[in-house]
């Protein structure tokens, strides 16, 4: 909150007879000696909290988020959303573990997984959710999985939801054998070295786990995993390493199926590409949220938290980058064209979706992550 | 104090802005680095200090390491050798010209205006399966199918000429420049050929320079990993892409550190064997 709004409401509490004049001219004299004394340091200190910074994935996330959260934000609060980007979730965790405390504040992180991961490594903040209003109207599936983790506070708000399905071009791969193959069309012969596939550890072991039968939140073979992904490793063209690239080779045609995420194939739809989009048994569902950083001007990080789940805001922004909104249907109108998109639940209960079970992923994560890292490489 | 002895301090005053800037920038972060290798990575991905030699083991007795290691070495090389004999003619070709030279540099160091993602990205603008080359042998009817030119070996490292070329060029040209050219009109008229006087005469004078050349190319070359990201495909990647992974992926810092001190070693010791027949002074005159 800037001085003059701290101003404005004295003035009114003076004026609705909530203080008396002596306590007012009190006040306001303390506030001005208070300022007269701080220190050129000080005042920078102030000055820093006019801005927010916020990092994304990019593409048209970052799109949708800046022409309907952030700038719309700035405009009515004045307080400047910085936003940056990065390409996976751990990227983002490494550039945090390297940057001093403050300097980056809100992150889109996708997952349970990685909220975990953050709490295990103290970068968690406790939100006050008085001010965040906007936060009754969330799906409580999506806050309560948080809450577990960080018992019952929250570092963060849930913001959308989505799927990594399998998108496939269907001038060559029919919906019926889309039906028929599941997710063992990623290692289908026939489709060799057009078969793409995300550089993520997690994905990988997910979607071969579907491969070999076996539950993802729970393979007990892990050598039939770590076979399929060999197997799909000397099918694939290439890895790919962020949604931009994933468009792009499935827009060029330099590959007919990959893993997917859903929200990048509707805008793959939407700019006329004849590619489909499946989510197999079992499929990998995931959910997004807003996570605050230790050491975030809290104030107005959770203004913008309320302010992004604002029906307007929220709406505004998934229809931009095409997952659904974290608000429950069953008590906000979301408009027409989210309920067209992949992966939306009407009923807001997500029991259609799976979800990665954080305590296995996170537990498994550092020999995982290794030995995906030694098959991708042709070991 | 005497006049000797102010004299003396003069120099290290001189240098001591650059010296006090090298040693926090460069000697305080690698030893940060160093430190860092003997550390751990817990499980939940924070670092446990310490004096393990857990990540110095790992490296340097798994194989894993030392094949990506050689195959990295293996496509370095190849790239310089690629970009000498791409590269010797045309600085020999711009050090010899006698119009245009101002011209001829300035489009030679034209691509270093555009960032190397964007250059490293434009391959697939060209190779891919609808970039410019397949577009046009489609169109000629030299093909009915588009080719799969992109994400392979072949194009790691044409994505690394592409990188690289005007540095080896530029190290030439400085060593050919500085030829005196009637020692060759000189070799010609005592009965050589024109091409036994470049051969006996030029190439043997102009060789510190594309060994200068060579050397920065290999380091270069050895030490990226975004032309493998972006180029290559799923085993087409180099050791720096494993400090990456290791940092940033599995948010291993300690092992990151160590593969990082390997690479920086092996580079390390391909420059001491180049100081010590050629000296640094000619890669100076390059980079000038």
């Amino acid at each position: 909150m800037d001085n003059s709004k701290r101003y404005d409401r004295l003035l009114d509490r003076y004026k609705n007879g909530d203080l008396d004049r002596r306590s007012f001219l009190g006040l306001i004299g303390a506030a001005g000696l208070a300022y007269g004394v701080s220190t050129p340091f000080a005042k920078n200190a102030l000055s820093a909290v006019k801005e927010v910074r916020f990092d994304g994935w990019g593409g048209v996330v970052s799109e949708a988020l800046r022409k309907h959260a952030f700038d719309p934000f700035t405009k009515e609060t004045g307080v400047k959303v910085v936003d940056g980007t990065f390409g996976s979730g751990d990227e983002y965790i490494s550039r945090v573990k390297a940057s001093q405390t403050g300097e980056y504040n809100i992150a889109h992180l996708s997952g349970v997984f990685d909220y975990a991961r953050y709490h295990e490594l103290g970068l968690t903040s406790t939100l006050n959710e008085k001010n965040i209003p906007n936060l009754k109207n969330v799906i409580p599936k999506l806050v309560d999985v948080f809450r577990e983790v960080t018992d019952g506070t929250l570092s963060c708000v849930p913001f959308d939801y989505g799927t990594t399905g399998i998108a496939y071009n269907r001038k060559h791969i029919s919906d019926d054998e889309m039906k028929e193959k599941g997710a063992k069309i990623l290692l289908d012969e026939r489709l060799k070295g057009k078969i793409g596939g995300w550089s993520d550890w997690r994905t990988r072991i997910w979607y071969a786990s579907l491969q070999t039968g076996q539950d993802p939140n729970n393979a007990t073979d892990m050598d039939a995993v770590w076979e399929a992904i060999r197997t799909h490793r000397d099918l694939l063209l290439k890895y790919w390493g962020s949604g931009a690239e994933l468009m792009s080779l499935l827009a060029e045609e330099e590959i007919y199926v990959t893993e997917a995420w859903s929200g990048r194939v509707f805008a793959l739809q939407e700019q006329g590409h004849d590619i489909g989009y499946m989510d197999p048994p079992n499929g990998f569902g995931w959910q997004e949220c807003l996570f605050v950083l230790k050491g975030s001007p809290m104030e107005e990080s959770e203004q913008l938290l309320n302010f992004m789940l604002s029906k307007e805001a929220s709406v505004a922004v998934a229809e931009g980058q095409n997952y659904p909104p974290a608000l429950d249907p069953a008590k906000v109108d979301l408009g027409k064209k989210i309920p067209t998109l992949p992966a939306f639940d009407p009923t807001g209960t997500l029991s259609g979706l799976t979800f990665a079970n954080s305590d296995y992923w996170n537990g498994n994560q550092q020999a995982w992550s290794k030995q995906f890292g030694r098959i991708q490489k042709g070991y | 104090m005497t006049l000797e002895k102010r004299e003396a301090r003069r120099p290290w005053l001189l240098l001591s802005p650059a010296l006090t800037t090298i040693f926090f920038l460069l000697v305080v972060p690698v030893i940060f680095v160093v430190v860092y290798s003997f550390w751990l990575r817990t499980a939940s991905g924070a670092d446990q200090p310490g004096f393990y030699l857990t990540n110095w083991a790992e490296v340097l007795t798994d194989s894993f390491y030392r094949d990506i290691l050689f195959h990295t070495l293996k496509i370095a090389t190849i790239t310089t050798v690629l970009c000498a004999i791409l590269g010797y003619p045309a600085a020999y070709f711009i050090a010899r010209s006698r119009r245009n030279k101002a011209m001829l540099l300035m489009c030679l160091m034209l691509p270093f205006w555009i960032s190397y993602i964007i250059r490293t990205m434009s391959w697939i603008n060209i190779l891919g399966v609808s970039g410019a080359l397949n577009s046009l042998l489609l169109a000629s009817g030299i093909i009915s199918e588009p080719l799969q030119l992109l994400y392979n070996e072949t194009t790691v490292i044409l994505g690394l000429i592409h990188f690289l070329l005007p540095f080896m060029i530029l190290n030439i040209y400085v060593s050919v420049e500085g030829i005196d050219e009637t020692l060759e009109d000189a070799a010609c008229s005592l009965g050589s050929t024109r091409w036994q006087s470049f051969l006996e005469v030029t190439l043997p004078l102009s060789l510190p320079g594309l060994a200068a050349g060579g050397l920065l190319c290999f380091v270069l070359g050895a030490g990226t990993y975004i032309t493998p990201l972006i180029l290559g495909g799923p085993t087409d990647a180099m050791f720096a892409n494993l400090v990456f992974e290791a940092i940033i992926t599995q948010l291993d810092w300690p092992l990151g550190s160590a593969l990082s001190l390997v690479l920086v070693a092996v580079l390390g010791a391909l420059i001491l064997i180049y100081n010590r027949f050629f000296g640094m002074s000619q890669l100076m005159k390059g980079l000038s």
